[in-house]
Formats: C-alpha cells, sequence, structure tokens
C-alpha cells in the first residue's frame, strides 16, 4: 500500500493574534507546528502501513522550512519525504495549491491512498484535499472519522456527521480527509528521530513538477484576500415585550431590518 | 544549565519529555487517585522505542548505558515518580539477567521486554528480610531437572503486572550469604501465584503485591548465574540501579519546583506577590541548589559507570541518598511555599510529596546506604 500523506505548517492557533493596526496575522514570536488535523492523517496513513506493509510518503507544499514538519512526520513513522517548494507558489490559494499538490502528486506517483487533515487551522477552508482528488481525477471521503476494514482494493469508512455517521465503500486509489476522533496520534519515536535526522528530503520545484506558471501561486488564485479584520463585538441586547403575537411581529421587524 | 548532551542523547530526553508532557502529566492524578497501573503509557513507551534503552542491541535493546537509561527516567519521574517506579522496577528485574545471565537466558527474556511485549519485576524482600536480605526463607532445590520453589516474597513493585520475575532463594541454607542463588520465574509457571495489591502512601500508579511460590517449578536452565552467586548479583544489581532511583527523586524536586515557583509569583499577599518575601525567595533558592546539585552528582556518577570502573558501591549509594533525601525536603518545602493550596489534592505537590517518601525506603534505605558509605570509606582510608 503506497500512501501520501499531505502536511501543512501552521502557526501555532494558540498565540496566534490580530495586529490591531495592519489588521493582518501577527506571527511574531509564534511558533511553528504540523497542522494538528494532519497529526491524525499522519497516524492513519502509519497505523495502515503497520496492518498492511507499504509506504508512508510525507508532502508538504511551503517553504524551506516547511522541512521541519516533515521531519517530524519521518519520526513519528512516515518513510519518505516530498518538499514541493518555489517562490512561483507563492501566495496560492486553495485553487493553486491543490493544482501544485495534484501536479506534485503525479510526479511522485498518486499510490493507493492520499490522506489528508480536514482542514488546516490557519485558513480553515477544508478545500484542498477535495480539491486535490477532483484534480487527480480519483473518488474522495471527507471527515473520515473511522478506516472499518479493507479488502480487494475497497475501503469501508465511515464518515462524521453531526447526527453520526455514514458509511461508505470506496474503491482505491482515493482520497480521504480525517477528523481528530480518528485516532490518537503517536509521540515520536527514538528510531525515528534518529531517521529524520539523516533522511534526504526529496525537494521539488514548479520546473520539477511540470507545472503551468500561469497557475501557480497569487497569478493562480482566483480568490484574494482584500482585508483581513476581528469583527467588532458589539454585544447588543434588547429585550421583546408585549403579547405574543406582538414579541412575534417586533422579530419579525428586526429579522427583516438585518437582510 | 546545560550538561554537553550528544544528539541522541538530546533526543532521548526530547522523546521522554513529550511522554511526560502530552502522556503522564494529564494523567497522573487519576491512576494516583484510583491506584489504576498505567498500562497506555507502558505501551507508549514501547512505541517510543524507551522500552530497551538500557538493554545491550544484540538483544534487540538500544544498547544505552546507565547515563541514558537516566535521562529518559528523570523525564518520566518530572511528570510522576509511580509511573516511573513501574519502568524503574522493570529495568531491575531485568539487570540480574544482564549482569550474570546465560546467552540463553538474555535471548530468551531481553527481546521482548526491549520491545515493551513484557515487563519484569525484582523480587529479594520477604516479611522477615527487609534491610537485611540474608533474613530469606525462600527455598530452591533442584529436582531432577527442575528447580521446586517454596516460599514467599513480599511488597514487590509490578507484582502481578509483570511476565518475568527475577527471585532470590536459599539453594543451601548451611553456606549463610554464599547459599543464595537467583532464578527467573514467568507469570505462567505451575506454583506461582500473586496476593492482592497494597494500599500505599504514594506513587501508587505502581503495583506492589506479595508473591507466592507453591512447589512451584522451573526448568533447571532458569537460574542466574551460578548455584551460590545470589547475592553477589543482587549487590551489583542495585549498584547500576540505584542512581536510577537517585534521578527520580531529581526529577520529582524539579517538578516541584516548576510548580512553586510560578505559584509564589501569583500568589498576593500583603499586597505584594509572595516570591518577594526573602523567606519564600530563600526557600526556593535552597530548593534549586539542591536539585541541580543532585543531577549533577548523578550525572556524574552515571557516566562514571559507564565507564565501567572495579567499584561502584559507594558513589552508588551517595547519589541514591543525597538525592532521595533533596526529594523528601524540596517537595515538603513546595507544599511550604502552597501552603494551604499545596496542601489540598486540587494541587499536584501534596501528591509529590506523598511520593517522595518512598525514595528513602525503597532499593534499601537511606540508613543501609550511609552504612554502605560508611563501610567503603573505613576500607578506603586502611588500604596504606
Ligand atoms: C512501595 C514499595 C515497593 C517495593 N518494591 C520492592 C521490589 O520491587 N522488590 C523488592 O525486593 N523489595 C521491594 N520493596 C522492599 C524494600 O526494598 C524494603 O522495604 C526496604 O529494603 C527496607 O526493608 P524493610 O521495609 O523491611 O525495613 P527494615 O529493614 O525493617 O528497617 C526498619 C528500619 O530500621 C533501619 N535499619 C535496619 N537495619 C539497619 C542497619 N543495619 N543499620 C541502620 N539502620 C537499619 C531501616 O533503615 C529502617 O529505618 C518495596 C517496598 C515498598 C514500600
Amino acid at each position: 500500500m503506497k500512501i501520501i500523506v499531505c502536511v501543512k505548517q501552521v502557526p501555532d492557533t494558540k498565540d496566534v493574534r490580530l495586529d490591531p493596526k495592519t489588521n493582518t496575522l501577527s506571527r511574531e514570536g509564534v511558533e511553528s507546528i504540523m497542522n494538528p488535523f494532519d497529526r491524525h492523517a499522519l497516524e492513519e496513513a502509519v497505523r495502515l502501513k503497520e496492518q498492511y506493509g507499504g509506504t508512508v510518503t510525507v508532502m508538504s507544499m511551503g517553504p524551506p522550512q516547511a522541512e521541519e514538519v516533515l521531519r517530524e512526520a519521518v519520526s513519528c513513522g512516515a518513510d519518505e519525504m516530498v518538499l514541493v517548494s518555489d517562490r512561483a507558489f507563492a501566495g496560492a490559494d486553495t485553487w493553486a495549491t491543490s493544482y501544485t499538490l495534484a501536479m506534485a502528486a503525479k510526479k511522485i506517483g498518486i499510490g493507493d491512498i492520499i490522506l489528508c487533515g480536514k482542514q488546516a487551522i490557519d485558513g480553515d477552508t477544508a478545500q484542498v484535499g477535495p480539491g486535490l482528488a477532483q484534480r487527480l481525477d480519483i473518488p474522495y471521503v471527507t471527515y473520515v472519522k473511522k478506516i472499518v476494514d479493507y479488502s480487494d482494493g475497497t475501503m469501508r469508512l465511515q464518515r462524521m456527521m453531526d447526527d453520526g455517521h455514514d458509511e461508505v465503500e470506496v474503491t482505491l486509489p482515493a482520497l480521504f480527509t480525517v477528523v481528530k476522533e480518528i485516532n490518537e496520534p503517536r509521540i515520536p519515536s527514538l528510531k525515528g528521530k534518529m531517521k529524520a535526522k539523516k533522511l534526504p528530503v526529496t525537494a521539488l520545484t514548479a520546473e520539477d513538477i511540470g507545472a503551468d506558471p500561469d497557475c501557480l501561486g497569487l497569478k493562480g488564485s482566483n480568490t484574494q484576500v482584500v482585508r483581513v479584520f476581528a469583527p467588532e463585538f458589539k454585544g447588543e441586547r434588547s429585550m421583546l415585550t408585549g403579547t405574543v403575537e406582538e414579541q412575534v411581529d417586533q422579530l419579525v421587524e428586526k429579522l427583516n431590518g438585518l437582510i | 544549565m546545560d550538561y554537553f548532551l550528544t544528539e541522541e542523547q538530546q533526543m532521548i530526553v526530547d522523546v521522554a519529555r513529550q511522554i511526560a508532557n502530552e502522556k503522564i502529566i494529564p494523567q497522573r492524578a487519576e491512576l494516583d487517585e484510583k491506584e489504576e497501573y498505567p498500562t497506555d503509557i507502558i505501551k507508549t513507551i514501547a512505541q517510543a522505542d524507551l522500552s530497551g534503552l538500557y538493554i545491550p542491541e544484540e538483544y534487540g535493546g538500544f544498547g544505552g548505558g546507565s547515563f541514558e537509561n537516566i535521562l529518559a527516567l528523570e523525564q518520566f519521574a518530572r511528570g510522576c515518580i509511580g509511573v516511573a517506579t513501574v519502568f524503574a522496577a522493570s529495568a531491575l528485574g531485568i539487570y540480574p539477567m544482564i549482569i550474570s545471565g546465560s546467552s540463553e537466558l538474555k535471548h530468551k527474556y531481553l527481546p521482548d521486554v526491549a520491545s515493551g511485549k513484557k515487563t519484569a519485576a525484582f523480587a529479594l524482600t520477604e516479611p522477615d528480610a527487609g534491610s537485611d536480605a540474608s533474613g530469606i526463607q525462600t527455598t530452591a532445590v533442584l529436582d531432577n531437572d527442575e528447580w521446586v520453589l517454596n516460599g514467599s516474597k513480599q511488597w514487590i513493585t509490578n507484582g502481578g503486572e509483570a511476565n518475568i520475575y527475577s527471585v532470590i532463594a536459599m539453594t543451601d541454607r548451611k553456606k549463610g550469604a554464599r547459599g543464595a542463588t537467583m532464578f527467573v520465574v514467568e507469570d505462567t509457571d505451575p506454583g506461582f501465584s500473586y496476593g492482592p495489591k497494597e494500599k500505599k502512601l504514594g506513587i501508587r500508579a505502581s503495583a506492589t503485591r506479595p508473591l507466592y511460590f507453591k512447589d512451584c517449578r522451573i526448568p533447571e536452565d532458569r537460574i542466574i548465574g551460578r548455584v551460590g552467586t545470589g547475592f553477589i548479583t543482587v549487590m551489583k544489581t542495585l549498584n547500576i540501579s540505584r542512581p536510577g532511583i537517585a534521578i527520580l527523586g531529581v526529577g520529582l524536586g524539579q517538578s516541584a519546583l516548576d510548580v512553586a515557583v510560578p505559584y509564589a509569583k501569583q500568589r498576593i499577599q500583603f499586597g505584594k506577590p509572595v516570591i518577594s518575601f526573602q523567606a519564600v525567595q530563600h526557600l526556593l533558592a535552597d530548593m534549586a541548589i539542591q536539585i541541580e546539585a543532585a543531577r549533577a552528582l548523578i550525572y556524574a556518577t552515571a557516566k562514571y559507570i559507564d565507564s565501567k570502573p572495579k567499584s561502584i558501591s559507594k558513589v552508588s549509594a551517595m547519589c541514591k541518598t543525597f538525592a532521595t533525601d533533596m526529594a523528601m525536603k524540596v517537595t515538603t518545602d513546595a507544599v511550604q511555599v502552597l501552603a494551604g493550596y499545596g496542601y489540598m489534592r486540587e494541587y499536584p505537590v501534596e501528591k509529590m510529596m506523598r511520593d517522595a517518601k518512598i525514595l528513602q525506603i525503597y532499593e534499601g534505605t537511606n540508613q543501609i546506604q550511609r552504612n554502605v558509605i560508611g563501610q567503603e570509606l573505613n576500607k578506603e582510608y586502611s588500604r596504606n
């Protein structure tokens, strides 16, 4: 079983603040961590490898320092690291990111399963996983909370829903995004850490993956962030009075005023 | 302070620290309250490749020395010395085989301990044999190709949880100290059983039980070393393991200081943080001095032990005495700094103080350690 896990380096949200003057994320002194949901994706991949054999490749698109999260992933059981990094990728939205990751995945071979966290805690879009599957033309299941079983190229999974779960069957190759309920990620092992220290990273540039420059980075992005701001908390409160009918009328009027 | 660890040693510290922070500390109060054996944590330690730190590479271990083992134990102890005791007692159960066991015995038992599949225990103490180990009554008699054990052991850490037991028994009472022999007993051996778990003051995550041997038959080759060498193996084992108990005092003391200082900074009395009172500051300073001094002594001793010198009993006993007396004092003072809050179970220092006491008792009381040091001094100064 060949498994790719997509991981992203994100600022630790425990420390992130919005700069009130510039309205941008102030990342000063903020530690970078592996996106927490990706840790669960990695753990599931390593468990699948332990059960069915195969290899786990971790792939990250990001600046050179994203190598840190790749090495962390190896210390937790991944076998290979791919860093997709190029100045041309800067400013990519989920559209350009999924394109870039798809080209990189094709370059290294998409294997049997691609695992992603359900979303990254910085952008919170939950779009890159499904976008990547779409571009690779493979089926995908989001919010996976359990892998039930696997045989003959078919995997049975549970997808988390608000009021329970769906049980889904899917033929491989496929992409899954996972929720944190799926497992408890392991702590890095000593041998893993020693391996992570030495293992060379496979670095892929825009040219290496044969990407169309127009589809990359800011240029290839359909969405542009115009402004980031913290919504002001007004905390206004008013009580409706009168008979029930009067209160309902007032409520309808207020709701209409909001639209 | 920087102790100039190698890259590998630093990795051991990092992995063990992460286990303490993410797995041990969040669970310690509950494990203590419920007196629950930390099965999951022991699994986590195995998965992180730390179970076999001190076991030679040829038997599936990491091949580390006393120093590597101590680095991991210090972090576990910072989390909870009940949990750290479970780990340390398993090592104690295995050292006799590493020190004196046959190659067959090592091949049979060490790999499973190294991988974390099995744990071990060390069984010396009996109802009438505590500090005076020569008082043991358990016997072993060779009958055809089997040893037959009869008697009982008490207060055995990991008793009932471990799969492998290093047990000392008298094979020839007439020969006194030279009439004792060590054996490996498996939990599934016929005639072996254990009693109920003791209710303890502290280290309540560790299980302590009596063991019973009633015509317990084991194969002849389960002997560790030769007939009559039991006490020599016990002494060698304890010499190596005592710095491991000592370091539990350092990890514990450090964790108490890590609670006491931030508390003293934020607790306001008389309009000021209590850390601004000299009396409190000096208490904290003395805690820090004692902890660092103990750490430095143990690190130096562990490195010395790893250089395989002839005699280590004096330095090993010094580590155990100094660091564990320190832990008792430091944890008591931590409760003093937190005062009423410190006395409540809501805060972690009352558990630390309860836990600390055992360190002055097991693996030889601190009075016995001082006897050892005194006797060694006497010998040293009569040489010329
Ligand atoms: C929680 C726990 C876990 C344990 N785990 C294990 C284990 O895994 N394996 C194992 O074999 N044992 C274990 N023990 C036993 C432990 O090692 C003994 O309790 C210890 O060696 C002391 O023996 P004792 O309690 O019988 O004290 P005693 O020997 O009865 O001592 C009573 C007092 O007299 C003092 N004393 C005795 N002799 C002398 C002397 N010659 N000079 C000066 N003072 C002296 C002692 O210091 C002590 O203060 C454990 C004990 C406890 C409490």
